[in-house]
């Protein structure tokens, strides 16, 4: 079905090196991004919300953060940058007259895009700590999730960097399914608040909804079997994006 | 090209390139070629010699290896000086020559290079050459496109001549310049004197804009009757035939788009 072996991990390593490099640029939005929110939102507009389910509202909001900073990592790595390596410095070019296969270089690029996920998580973790805001040890399992999470958002984005006709067309996918799913997905407010069907909509075809669940059981320490169903939703939709990504880029690409 | 490097599906028939099915053994051949691609896709992220180090890593050359090869490469094309400068900021010759380093990092048994030497100022071209046939001396063996063909004519000892996607001619370069060139060409002026001459004395000869070239095998002959007859009207020069006459006369003066 795909052709991936241990090369893929040079198509990681290539990206990481990259990353590591400007490390300075890299390294601050996590730190910084939290803060703002929580100080905005969380205590600012927060001070009019007493509670959102028992929940103090930083409280609430927190795993937001770390879902929605997991969310935009990946999906932007693996669309507006994956892009600019495949179309203007053709990067996949120059790989693919190695050993190293397209399906390869399509699964290191998703790879590296959850990684990327990953670390942000990691570097939110310390920050949100600080701030008093999510319960420990289980807040630690942040950061594995965050890869899978990840991985969700960098297959649908390499879905959306196979089809898309120029760099400009993905903004369409950022405003029309990204920007909704930072509001709609239970973030900034319950999912209930909305009219039902709204939540079922949510909980059928806005990742985030499940990223946010699981996430909030997480850092509240409080889980529930509809994370089971979120986790199993999440890792079905995975593999799927995973797969239909090399599919689309080998249609892109092998011409 | 692009069905040799296992780039492309083949359209139809069968392709070995050494010894291997290209549908089959992609991986394997791909390890064993090195690659001039014609355009530049050095990666920009790195440096010259990180660039070295990293596409070693996609053939799995381990590190110690692949920095050697590197430093060694690095000195071959004479990029020691640009061993840490980003690839934005080296001149069109030093990133073909990084690319013909990069394409020798697996010590490949074939390297193909397309257009090799597109865009280039005489010096970067000239030390491209050389480069080029130092490898050739060393016994590797390389398959070259061009549209150059003072390029070709340096390079090649076996040369294939393509139009439309159909071999027109093939073998060396000597060889098919003696056959379809002749040894000496004459060229001069279109005027209605020379050619009326030249129709006297039954010789043929080609339309190039507004001169008239003559392949002939008594050259000499043909350039002191020109002499004799349109001196005052007519510059009139013998030269040596090149594979660019053989090339036109092969494929006309059309363009081709």
């Amino acid at each position: 079905m795909v052709d991936i072996t241990g090369r893929v991990r040079s198509v990681w390593r290539r990206n990481w090196d990259a990353f590591l490099r400007t490390y300075q640029v890299n390294f601050i939005p996590p730190f910084i991004e939290p803060v703002l929110y929580l100080l905005a939102l969380g205590f600012g507009l927060g001070t009019y919300i007493e509670a959102v389910d028992g929940i103090p509202y930083p409280v609430f909001i927190a795993p937001a953060l770390v879902s929605i900073s997991v969310m935009y990592s990946s999906f932007f790595e693996c669309t507006y940058s994956s892009f600019v390596r495949m179309y203007y410095q053709k990067t996949f070019d120059a790989i693919i007259a190695t050993p190293v296969s397209i399906d390869e270089v399509i699964a290191g690029e998703m790879l590296w895009g959850a990684t990327r996920g990953m670390i942000y998580a990691a570097l939110m973790l310390p920050v949100l700590l600080l701030f008093g805001v999510v319960a420990m040890p289980s807040s630690l399992l942040l950061i594995p999730f965050a890869y899978l999470a990840g991985l969700l958002f960098a297959g649908i984005a390499m879905c959306f960097t196979a089809i898309t006709p120029s760099i400009d067309a993905l903004n369409y996918p950022s405003f029309l399914f990204i920007t909704p799913m930072f509001l709609f997905s239970g973030t900034f407010f319950p999912l209930d608040l909305l009219p039902q069907p709204i939540q079922y909509f949510a909980l059928a075809a806005l990742p985030l909804t499940h990223v946010v669940g699981i996430n909030r059981a997480i850092t509240l320490s409080t889980f529930t079997p509809v994370n089971l169903f979120s986790l199993a939703w999440i890792a079905v939709a995975t593999i799927f994006f995973f797969v239909l990504a090399i599919r689309l880029m080998r249609r892109r690409l092998i011409v | 090209m692009k069905i040799i490097q296992c780039i492309s599906p083949k359209t139809g028939g069968t392709l070995e390139v050494l010894g291997m099915d290209v549908e089959t053994h992609q991986r394997q051949i791909k390890s064993r070629l090195g690659v001039v691609p014609q355009e530049t896709n050095l990666d920009p992220d790195f440096s010259a010699y990180r660039n070295l180090l990293v596409y070693s890593r996609y053939f799995g050359i381990p590190k110690p290896e692949a920095e050697k090869r590197a430093k060694d490469l690095l000195a071959f094309m004479q990029l020691e000086e640009k061993r840490d400068v980003l690839i934005d900021k080296l001149s069109g010759g030093m990133k073909r020559r990084l690319i013909i380093a990069r394409a020798l990092v697996n010590e490949p048994e074939l390297l193909i290079l397309d257009e090799p030497t597109i865009g280039l100022d005489p010096q970067a071209r000239h030390l491209i050459w050389e480069k080029l046939r130092s490898l050739q001396a060393e016994g590797n063996t390389l398959v070259l496109t061009t549209h150059y063909l003072d390029e070709a004519e340096r390079l090649c000892d076996r040369l294939v001549i393509m139009d439309h996607g159909k071999i027109l001619v093939e073998g060396a370069p000597a060889d098919l310049i003696r056959e379809h060139a002749g040894n000496d060409v004459v060229e001069v002026e279109r005027t209605e004197k020379v050619v009326a001459r030249l129709d006297e004395l039954g010789v043929n000869y080609d339309l190039a804009g507004d001169m008239l070239q003559v392949f002939t095998d008594r050259p000499n002959d043909v350039a002191r009757e020109l002499l004799e007859t349109c001196r005052h009207e007519a510059a009139v020069t013998v030269r040596p035939a090149t594979l660019e006459d053989v090339f036109l006369r092969l494929t006309g003066r059309s363009l081709r788009e």
